[in-house]
C-alpha cells in the first residue's frame, strides 16, 4: 500500500494530509460500507449457506448437501415458472423495444406538444404496479372487458384472457406494454441526441429515410438500445408484483387452473419461500436465477460489442 | 419491482444526455413532407396517445358507476355513483393505508435520498485507494436480484423483533442505495473542484462542505432520487406482503390487494370498490408526476448518461 492510487503525478509517498483525507473518505463511504455488509454480502453468504440446507425458520437449519439443487433440476413446478417466465421475456423485451422505437420516433417529430405526448406515454409508469393489475384483469375480462368488446368491433372474437391457459400469457404480455414509457423516454433522449448534421451529411449523400435510419439513427442510439435490452430482461425476469396481484394470494382464485399458467420464478419462489416456508429450497431457486440473469446479461454484452457505437471511441 | 427500469439503471451506457439539454425545435424537414405523410403521423401519434390513455378513462368511468353498470359499454360515469367511494371508505381503512404509505413513503425517500448523497460525495470528492474498486461494488449491487438477499433480509428483521411492524420499509435505506449513489455523484462531479478547495482553504470541515455547499447545489438531483424512492416506495407490494401482518399497518398496495382478494374475484365481485380504492391508490402518483415532471424525465434519461 505505499503508493498513492490517485494523486497528483510526481508525488510518491502519501502525505499526512492524503492521509487524513483518506480518513474523512472512508467515513463518507462507512454508511455504505456498513449496509453493503449488513443487506448485500452477509445475506450472500447467508443464502448460499440456506440453499444448501433444509430451513423451515421454526427448526434450525439442516444441512442436505446438494438435495436442494437437485430437487430444482425435477421439479415441474420450477419448470413451469421458469419456461412461462422465458416465454414472458423472450415476447415482452422485444416487444417494447420495439414499441418503444416507434413512440419515440413519433415523439421527437413532434414540436410544441411533445411534453404533452411524452406524458401521455408516461403516466401508465406511474400507476402502482397493484392498481395496473386489478385494472387490465378487468380490461382482459372476457365477456365484458374493454378489449375483448373493441376487438369485437372490428369483428374479432377476443379469448379468454384470464381463464384460458393458452391465453393467459399473452394476456399478461399485453398488460406490460402499456408500462412502456420510461423506455420511451431513454429512446427520445437519444434520439434528439444524434447530431443534426449527420442527418444533413446523409442526405447531401443521397441518403433517403431507411437509410438516414439504418446507418445514423440506429447505430447512434445503439447504446440506448443495448441499455434498455438489459435493464428491461433483467427486471421481467423478475416480475412479481402485477401477475401476483392477478393470480395469486387468493385462495379463490389460486386454486383455479390458471394459477399455473400463470406462475412466474419470483412468485413461486416467494411462495416457496414465505407460503410453504421451505425457505432452504427458495435460496437454492434465488441462486438459479442470479445464475440465469449473469449468463444471459454477459451473452447479451457479448453479442453487443458487435453492433454498439460508442462515441469517441476509435475501434 | 417494476420500476427496476428506472431504478436498476446505472450502467454506464455512452450517447445519452438528457432530453433537455436539446432544444426542442422542430425537424426542419417537416415542412417539405407530403400532405398524406404528415396525415398518417398525426393519426399514428393521437392513435397511440387514444391507446395508451383509455384505460385510465375506463377506470375513472368505472369506479363511478354502480356495481352492475361496471363493466357497461361506454366511457361516461352512468349512471352517475359516486357513492362508490363513501362504499369503500366504510369497508376498508383506506385513509391509514393512505396515511401509512404516507410517512413510509417519506421515510424510505428521506433516507435514502440523505445517505445517498453523503456517500456520493465521498465518491465524487475524495481520491483514496481503492475507490474504483469500491465504486465498482457500489455498481455491481444493482445486478444482484432482490431474491437472493430477501430471505436472509427477513431473518435479521425477524430476529430484530422487528417484523409486522413499518420498520423494514425503509430503514434499508439509511445506508444509501446504488442507483442513487451513482446518480448523485454525477451530480457532484459536474460542480467545480476548486470552489471546494477555496472553502476548505477558509477553514471549512469535510462534513460542513457537504451540508452547506454540496447539498444545497445538487438540489435538483435529490430531487429526482427523492421523487423516485417515493414513487418505489408508494407502489412497492413485495416487502410489506413479507413483513407486515398487521391491517392496521398496511400500505396502499397491500391494502388494495386486500380489497381485490376481499371484494372481488374472492368475494361479491363488488368491482366498484375495487376500483374506486385504485383510483384512490393511482392519483397522488399521478399528482406527483405533474408536480416534478422535471425531474421524472431527467432521472429517467440520465440512467444511461455515462459514468
Amino acid at each position: 500500500m505505499a503508493t498513492v492510487t490517485a494523486a497528483a503525478p510526481g508525488r510518491r509517498r502519501r502525505t499526512p494530509l492524503a492521509r487524513r483525507e483518506a480518513r474523512w473518505a472512508y467515513l463518507f463511504l462507512a454508511p455504505w460500507i456498513v449496509g453493503f455488509l449488513i443487506f448485500y454480502a452477509g445475506p450472500m453468504v447467508a443464502s448460499l449457506w440456506l440453499s444448501f440446507t433444509e430451513y423451515d425458520v421454526i427448526n434450525a437449519p439442516r444441512y442436505t448437501g446438494l438435495d436442494n439443487y437437485r430437487e430444482l433440476m425435477s421439479d415441474p413446478a420450477v419448470a413451469r415458472s421458469l419456461g412461462n417466465t422465458v416465454y414472458y421475456t423472450a415476447l415482452h423485451v422485444p416487444l417494447v423495444m420495439l414499441i418503444s422505437l416507434g413512440l419515440a420516433l413519433l415523439l421527437k417529430r413532434v414540436g410544441r406538444l411533445q411534453g404533452f405526448f411524452r406524458t401521455v406515454f408516461y403516466l401508465p409508469v406511474m400507476t402502482p404496479a397493484v392498481a395496473v393489475g386489478i385494472l387490465f384483469l378487468l380490461l382482459l375480462n372476457t365477456q365484458d372487458g374493454l378489449i375483448n368488446r373493441v376487438l369485437g368491433l372490428v369483428g374479432i372474437d377476443g379469448p379468454s384472457w384470464t381463464t384460458d391457459p393458452h391465453w393467459v400469457m399473452p394476456g399478461i404480455i399485453l398488460m406490460s406494454l402499456w408500462s412502456l414509457g420510461s423506455t420511451v423516454i431513454i429512446y427520445l433522449a437519444a434520439l434528439q441526441n444524434v447530431p443534426r448534421d449527420l442527418y444533413e451529411a446523409a442526405a447531401i449523400d443521397g441518403a433517403g429515410p431507411w437509410a438516414r435510419f439504418r446507418s445514423v439513427t440506429l447505430p447512434m442510439i445503439s447504446g440506448a438500445l443495448f441499455f434498455t435490452l438489459i435493464v428491461n430482461t433483467i427486471a421481467s425476469l423478475q416480475m412479481f408484483t402485477e401477475v401476483y396481484t392477478m393470480y395469486f394470494g387468493n385462495r379463490e382464485t389460486q386454486n383455479s387452473f390458471n394459477s399455473d399458467a400463470a406462475s412466474f420464478y419470483v412468485i413461486h419462489l416467494f411462495q416457496e419461500a414465505f407460503q410453504f416456508l421451505h425457505m432452504g429450497f427458495a435460496s437454492a431457486m434465488a441462486w438459479l436465477l442470479f445464475a440465469i440473469i449473469l449468463i444471459i446479461t454477459l451473452v447479451q454484452v457479448k453479442l453487443s460489442n458487435r453492433f454498439v457505437y460508442y462515441e469517441g471511441e476509435d475501434k | 419491482m417494476t420500476t427496476a427500469v428506472e431504478r436498476s439503471a446505472a450502467a454506464p451506457v455512452p450517447g445519452i444526455e438528457p432530453a433537455r439539454a436539446v432544444a426542442r425545435r422542430p425537424p426542419a424537414e417537416e415542412a417539405g413532407r407530403p400532405l398524406w405523410h404528415r396525415v398518417l403521423f398525426v393519426a399514428a401519434l393521437v392513435g397511440a396517445a387514444i391507446i395508451f390513455m383509455l384505460p385510465f378513462v375506463w377506470l375513472v368511468s368505472a369506479s363511478l358507476r354502480p356495481r352492475e353498470y361496471v363493466f357497461a359499454p361506454g366511457f361516461l360515469p352512468t349512471p352517475f355513483s359516486p357513492e362508490n367511494y363513501a362504499e369503500a371508505w366504510q369497508a376498508v381503512p383506506l385513509l391509514t393505508w393512505f396515511g401509512n404509505s404516507v410517512v413510509v413513503g417519506v421515510a424510505a425517500a428521506a433516507a435514502v435520498t440523505i445517505s445517498s448523497a453523503w456517500v456520493a460525495f465521498g465518491f465524487a470528492y475524495f481520491r483514496f485507494p481503492g475507490r474504483n474498486l469500491l465504486f465498482g461494488l457500489v455498481l455491481a449491487t444493482m445486478m444482484l436480484p432482490f431474491a437472493v438477499t430477501m430471505i436472509p433480509t427477513y431473518l435479521i428483521w425477524s430476529n430484530l423483533g422487528l417484523t409486522d411492524t413499518q420498520v423494514p420499509l425503509w430503514a434499508g435505506n439509511l445506508f444509501g442505495s446504488a442507483f442513487y449513489i451513482f446518480l448523485l455523484r454525477q451530480f457532484l462531479l459536474s460542480l467545480p473542484r476548486e470552489y471546494f478547495e477555496a472553502a476548505r482553504v477558509d477553514g471549512a470541515s469535510y462534513p460542513q462542505l457537504f451540508w452547506k455547499m454540496a447539498f444545497p447545489l445538487i438540489r435538483p438531483a435529490l430531487l429526482v432520487a427523492f421523487v423516485f424512492e417515493f414513487k418505489a416506495s408508494w407502489t412497492d407490494l413485495l416487502k410489506p406482503l413479507i413483513y407486515l401482518r398487521n391491517e392496521q399497518l398496511y400500505t396502499l398496495p397491500r391494502g388494495l390487494k386486500v380489497v381485490l382478494d376481499r371484494f372481488g374475484y374472492g368475494g361479491e365481485q363488488q368491482w366498484e370498490i375495487v376500483l374506486a380504492g385504485s383510483v384512490l391508490a393511482t392519483i397522488p402518483m399521478i399528482i406527483l408526476f405533474f408536480l416534478a415532471q422535471r425531474h421524472f424525465v431527467e432521472g429517467i434519461a440520465t440512467t444511461g448518461r455515462k459514468g
